[in-house]
């Protein structure tokens, strides 16, 4: 084996990595625990929180060219300590990994890049707020974002403006991952106004949408039984927005949590069991591509499929990533992340 | 009854030790040997890969500094934040060791290999105390460090994490090299912008070397095949002799009613065990061999072996299984024939030596046969074969035909010789020397294909050796090689070089086509550089001479063969018409190649100018002159090459296998020898009634025992003269057919008469060494034995 090999299993104490999306379920020793409760103070709290293990920047939007044709996109920028604390210099521990993709029907475009912490290729700061790896950064002060990425075959360049406010998950932004009392902190701002142009082999595209960020932060978010999840941003058209995640465990149950949003942004957050998600069909790699999605206390019976099947995300950890379309109950868009199916 | 008959045949061994010796060595033998060249092959393709992994460094672009000195940690941030792929890499040495520091989040694949085990602990490796990698040798070196021992690392070298190798090296937030990696972004700002201090190194073309050891790799396959015949002679002979000694026991054990289907179903389990027995031994044998052959052992043994973490030695599962399948599968396939003969044989059929002679006589009919069509078959290939399996087919009807063939031609040979004859005990030795022939045969044709490995194998690996150093030379002949980057630097060097240097050669290329193929044509600086080094395929009187003043134009074989080009034909460059004076190999250039005088090149291709430049110059001289360069012209360091030092190291690396190979040739002609040994010791009881009467008619048994000893060594040289041939038709199939359906291009034969000089000797002495003891056996009967025979006792 060589460097590649070596930088791959690199990823392995990258919790969300490379030990499969099983290993967020290890021990969070020397880490600090998410408490129920939480008092969020920003924008520091924007920043990194180098005292616990994981933790990300998640970008997705979905977008629309002139002719109607939709398109998704990613940004991402995960943080994963091998230690607590920021560290200096070559010897810091904190390992920073962004990915990047552009979904269109017909194609899927993906990168990757690692860096190390402690010497300012990739790190977050707060105040002003500025998130980056290498050449690929999302600045600004969370009313408007500069978002930007490149790869050897798609580039993007995006301006964000926030429509409302942000949206806190589970018990004001504590949110619980599993009966066993796992949780994570959790917030979101799922109002972003986004315009711009992507860069594609077929040429430059300008595009205008909705995106939704999230934050999340934790040392242990998945209880040891639990593999890997399913997680829906869904915008309806009459304004409401849904996020719900279901978490697999080894026993076949599964674990269930949903937030409602407001147009305004008043919140309902709805724990175990109240959110179904069944999958209804899969594509050639098994991965479920068609679910159905039910949220009975809101009315909520739709249908979710992708828009482009193959999104794979053939990342150092591989996972299925894209823009889907809701119907149903109620009509929209959205975004589907799946976990655990290599 | 199975009890009894089962202790019945076992006894046989218990009252002659000796035999169930020879039969589990010889077992136990070619298992060793076959695992012995499976080691062997593995450590050759262990040390080239951590080889071209070391100098595939080069296979990148590069940035680094102007000056030569190295950059910021800064500048790395700098460019990766405007999107450039890059990699830091810094160097330096740590007590002679060569320490690479790799920042592995960034490196591409194939940068500095790094073997992860189990020993890796990640976040040592990346944030704490720090892990070196390195071979063995280099463990023991750098003993107070962290280092995991790996044989994947390049001689002399240890591969680090870039915070530690800043910190051994004492070169903090300093970085000397960054690695461009492939697919970079788009929109990307030029470098200028980012770091105006650095320029980028183009990439070397790696793969020259790379595809030379592949063609290497492929003809050490081929000698792993061929040790794996001898090893089947080796063992067939052994199964064969062990039935021969048994034959009085079987016709007893048959003659007392005992079914013949069940003597065959114990003999074939008793034979098996004894396989099973004698693979371990080995599969052992082999590891042993494999420790006193390869030259960093424990490194290599972990290569061979797999992960070993608690520091004892595991052998690999493959490897004990590709071991026992020789041994069982050598013991089935021996023990099939011996089987089936002795169930065709009449129940009463003698265990005599003559009746064992006339039943050979029969088989060597139908051997004859099968030679003549193998051999005939090999003979067509030899003129027909193109592809791979062409190639490997022509080897093996040539093998086995010629070992098939080896009996008849031996006892052709002695009926001739004892025709000559003159004297009664000269006649009655050739006599008995044919007789004997049968009996030797397996352990005379294992001799032959030994023989023939070495001489196909040693011409093989030094007609490479001889072709890579000329390729070396002919390609790396400058000491230095240097770059510039203006017509200002150009001057500046030749001011400053002339005088220092023994000459400065100007390279310079124009692309082109010639005959539809793609082609660069370099324009040369007459100069005994290209006379002395450069080796032809095809060539003029003076190839040289009419090209320096342009004349003519020499081509690579590459362009020769692709067009089909010859010396005396002509090729147009600029509507200017050239003769070839010469075709020169070219090894691992995957395009055509043209060179032609400098003053015609000036004439046909006026807008180009040399930028690059060798320098002869006394080597030990390089290291001052590049810094008498740097400080009179500002000609950075990094614009050099030293490509002395580059071939030393590659040659360093190509000497270990050539050593392995000449040890492994000494081992197959033990082996061989110890097949002869084990023949004539069993066969010294048979031919007591044979040796009787030439004792009882007044020879004395010390004259008998020198017969023996020359008998071996005359068969042995008569073997040897049969090998010779075969052994260089062997490489020159590997060298011409199967290098040429691989690779596409042939590598030129030497021959090496001294080797096969010496081979012939230790051929010689392998045989007079195995023929020592039972001769002195012999000279030591006593008389007794004798007497018997004529006395219907035994």
């Amino acid at each position: 084996m060589n460097v590649k090999a070596l930088f791959l299993a690199l990823c392995l104490p990258m919790p969300a990595l490379a030990q499969g999306f099983a290993g967020l379920g290890t021990e969070a020793e020397g880490f600090s625990v998410p408490q129920p409760e939480p008092q969020f103070n920003f924008p520091t709290d924007h920043g990194a929180h180098n005292d616990y293990r994981i933790e990300w920047w998640y970008l997705t939007a979905n977008l629309e060219a002139a002719d109607g044709t939709p398109y998704g996109l990613q940004w991402t920028l995960f943080r994963s300590a091998l230690a607590p604390g920021a560290g200096d210099g070559w010897t810091a521990p904190q390992l920073w990994m962004g990915h990047a993709a552009v979904t269109t029907p017909d194609n899927h475009y993906v990168a990757e890049r690692l860096a190390r912490g402690g010497i300012g290729q990739a790190g977050v700061t707060a105040d002003p707020f500025e998130a980056w790896i290498d050449d690929w950064a999302l600045t600004g002060d969370w009313n408007t974002l500069h978002m930007t990425a490149s790869a050897a075959d798609f580039a993007y360049d995006m301006a964000l403006t926030a429509q409302g406010p942000l949206i806190f998950h589970g018990e004001g932004g504590y949110s619980v991952k599993s009966a066993a009392g796992q949780a994570s902190y959790y917030y979101s701002q799922p109002f972003f106004a986004i315009e711009g142009t992507l860069q594609l082999p077929e040429g430059d595209v300008a595009v205008t949408g909705n995106a939704w960020l999230d934050r999340e932060w934790s040392s242990q978010p998945l209880a040891e039984n639990q593999t890997g999840w399913d997680w829906f941003s869904l915008s309806f058209d009459d304004g409401n927005k849904m996020m719900g995640f279901r978490l697999q465990q080894t026993d076949g149950q599964n674990f269930t949590s949903a937030t409602w949003m407001t147009p305004d942004g008043q919140t309902t957050p709805y724990t175990d069991g109240a959110l179904v998600a069944t999958p209804l069909a899969t594509n050639d790699s098994d991965v479920p591509v068609r679910w159905r999605v039910e949220l009975p206390a809101q009315g909520v019976d739709v249908t979710v499929a992708a828009i482009n099947e193959n999104a794979w995300m053939a990342t150092s950890v591989p996972y299925w990533e894209g823009p889907v379309t809701v119907t149903g109950s109620h009509e929209g868009i959205g975004y589907l992340e799946m976990t655990g199916y290599e | 009854m199975t009890t009894t008959t089962l202790h019945a045949l076992l006894s046989h061994w218990w009252r002659n030790p000796l035999q169930l010796f020879t039969l589990l060595a010889g077992l136990a033998l070619a298992t060793a040997l076959w695992s012995g060249v499976q080691a062997v092959n593995a450590e050759a393709r262990a040390s080239y890969d951590a080889a071209a992994a070391t100098l595939g460094e080069g296979q990148y672009d590069r940035l680094v500094r102007r000056d030569g000195q190295p950059m910021t940690q800064e500048t790395y941030v700098a460019l990766r934040r405007a999107g450039w792929l890059v990699s830091p890499v810094v160097q330096g040495r740590l007590d002679g060791v060569r320490i690479i520091g790799v920042e592995p989040l960034t490196a591409p694949g194939g940068v500095g290999p790094v073997s992860l085990q189990e020993g890796t602990d990640l976040t040592s490796f990346l944030t704490g105390e720090g892990q070196l990698f390195a071979n063995y040798e280099v463990a023991e070196q750098l003993a107070g460090l962290n280092i995991v021992v790996t044989p994947d690392v390049a001689p002399n070298t240890a591969v680090t994490d870039i915070g530690v190798a800043q910190r051994l090296l004492s070169k903090p937030d300093q970085i000397d090299s960054l690695i461009v990696l492939r697919g970079q972004p788009i929109g990307r700002p030029p470098l200028d912008a980012i770091a105006p201090k650095l320029t980028l190194q183009p990439a070397q073309g790696g793969s020259d070397i790379a595809r030379l050891t592949d063609s290497f790799h492929l003809n050490l396959t081929a000698f792993g095949l061929l040790s794996f015949a001898v090893g089947i002679f080796i063992v067939n002979g052994a199964i064969g002799l062990a039935f021969e000694q048994r034959r009085p026991v079987v016709r007893t054990l048959r003659a007392l009613g005992l079914p013949l289907r069940r003597l065959i179903l114990l003999l074939g389990a008793e034979l098996m065990l004894f396989a099973l027995i004698a693979g371990v031994i080995g599969v052992a044998l082999g590891y042993v061999i494999a420790a006193l052959l390869l030259p960093d052992v424990a490194a290599t043994l972990r290569g061979l072996y797999g992960a070993d973490v608690s520091g004892t030695l595991q052998l690999r599962p493959s490897w004990w299984l590709s071991g026992m399948a020789i041994a069982l599968g050598g013991t089935a396939l021996a023990a099939g024939g011996a089987l089936y003969q002795m169930s065709q044989m009449p129940l009463l059929a003698a265990a005599q030596p003559r009746a064992l002679a006339m039943a050979a006589g029969r088989r060597a009919v139908l051997q004859g046969i099968a030679a003549a069509i193998l051999l005939m078959l090999s003979g067509v290939l030899m003129f027909t074969a193109t592809g791979m399996i062409g190639g490997f087919l022509l080897l093996g009807a040539l093998l086995i035909g010629a070992a098939l063939a080896l009996p008849i031609i031996l006892d052709r040979l002695l009926a001739l010789a004892s025709r000559l004859a003159r004297s009664v005990t000269a006649q009655w030795f050739w006599a008995d020397t044919r007789q004997q022939l049968p009996g030797l045969s397996l352990a005379l044709m294992a001799l032959l294909l030994a023989m023939a490995a070495n001489v196909g194998v040693s011409t093989m690996v030094s007609s490479f050796r001889l072709t890579f150093t000329d390729f070396l030379d002919q390609r790396l002949a400058s000491e230095l090689y240097v770059r510039t980057e203006s017509d200002a630097q150009t001057a500046a060097l030749i001011t400053f070089a002339t005088p220092r240097t023994d000459i400065i050669l100007p390279i310079q290329s124009a692309d082109t086509e010639v005959a539809g193929q793609p082609t660069e044509v370099y324009g040369a600086r007459d100069h005994a550089t290209y006379r002395d080094n450069w080796v032809f395929l095809q060539q003029t009187r003076d190839p040289w001479g009419s090209t320096f003043s342009g004349q003519t134009v020499l081509i690579n074989e590459q362009l020769s063969r692709r067009a089909n080009l010859m010396v005396g034909d002509e090729i147009t460059l600029q509507d200017t018409a050239f003769a070839i004076a010469g075709v020169y190999g070219d090894y691992g250039n995957p395009i055509g190649q043209a060179v032609i005088g400098e003053e015609v090149f000036a004439t046909l291709y006026p807008d180009i100018a040399p930028q690059n430049f060798g320098l002869r110059m006394d080597p030990e001289a390089v290291p001052d002159f590049v810094d008498a360069l740097e400080a009179a012209t500002g000609i950075a360091a990094t614009q050099t090459v030293n490509q002395a030092g580059i071939k030393a190291i590659s040659l360093a690396i190509f000497e270990r296998t050539f050593t392995v190979t000449t040890a492994l040739n000494i081992l197959t002609l033990a082996v061989a020898g110890f097949a002869i040994l084990m023949s004539l010791l069993t066969l010294a009881s048979m031919r007591v009634p044979q040796l009787a009467p030439a004792w009882a008619m007044g020879m004395t048994r010390q004259q008998l025992g020198r017969l023996e000893l020359v008998r071996a060594i005359m068969l042995a040289l008569l073997t040897a003269v049969v090998a010779l041939p075969l052994g260089l038709a062997l490489a020159w199939a590997l060298l011409a057919v199967v290098n040429v359906a691989a690779f596409g291009w042939k590598l030129p034969m030497y021959l090496f008469p001294l080797d096969y000089a010496r081979m012939g000797v230790f051929a010689l002495l392998a045989a007079g060494l195995a023929a020592l003891w039972p001769a002195r056996r012999l000279a030591r009967t006593p008389p007794a034995d004798l007497l018997k025979v004529f006395s219907n006792e035994r």
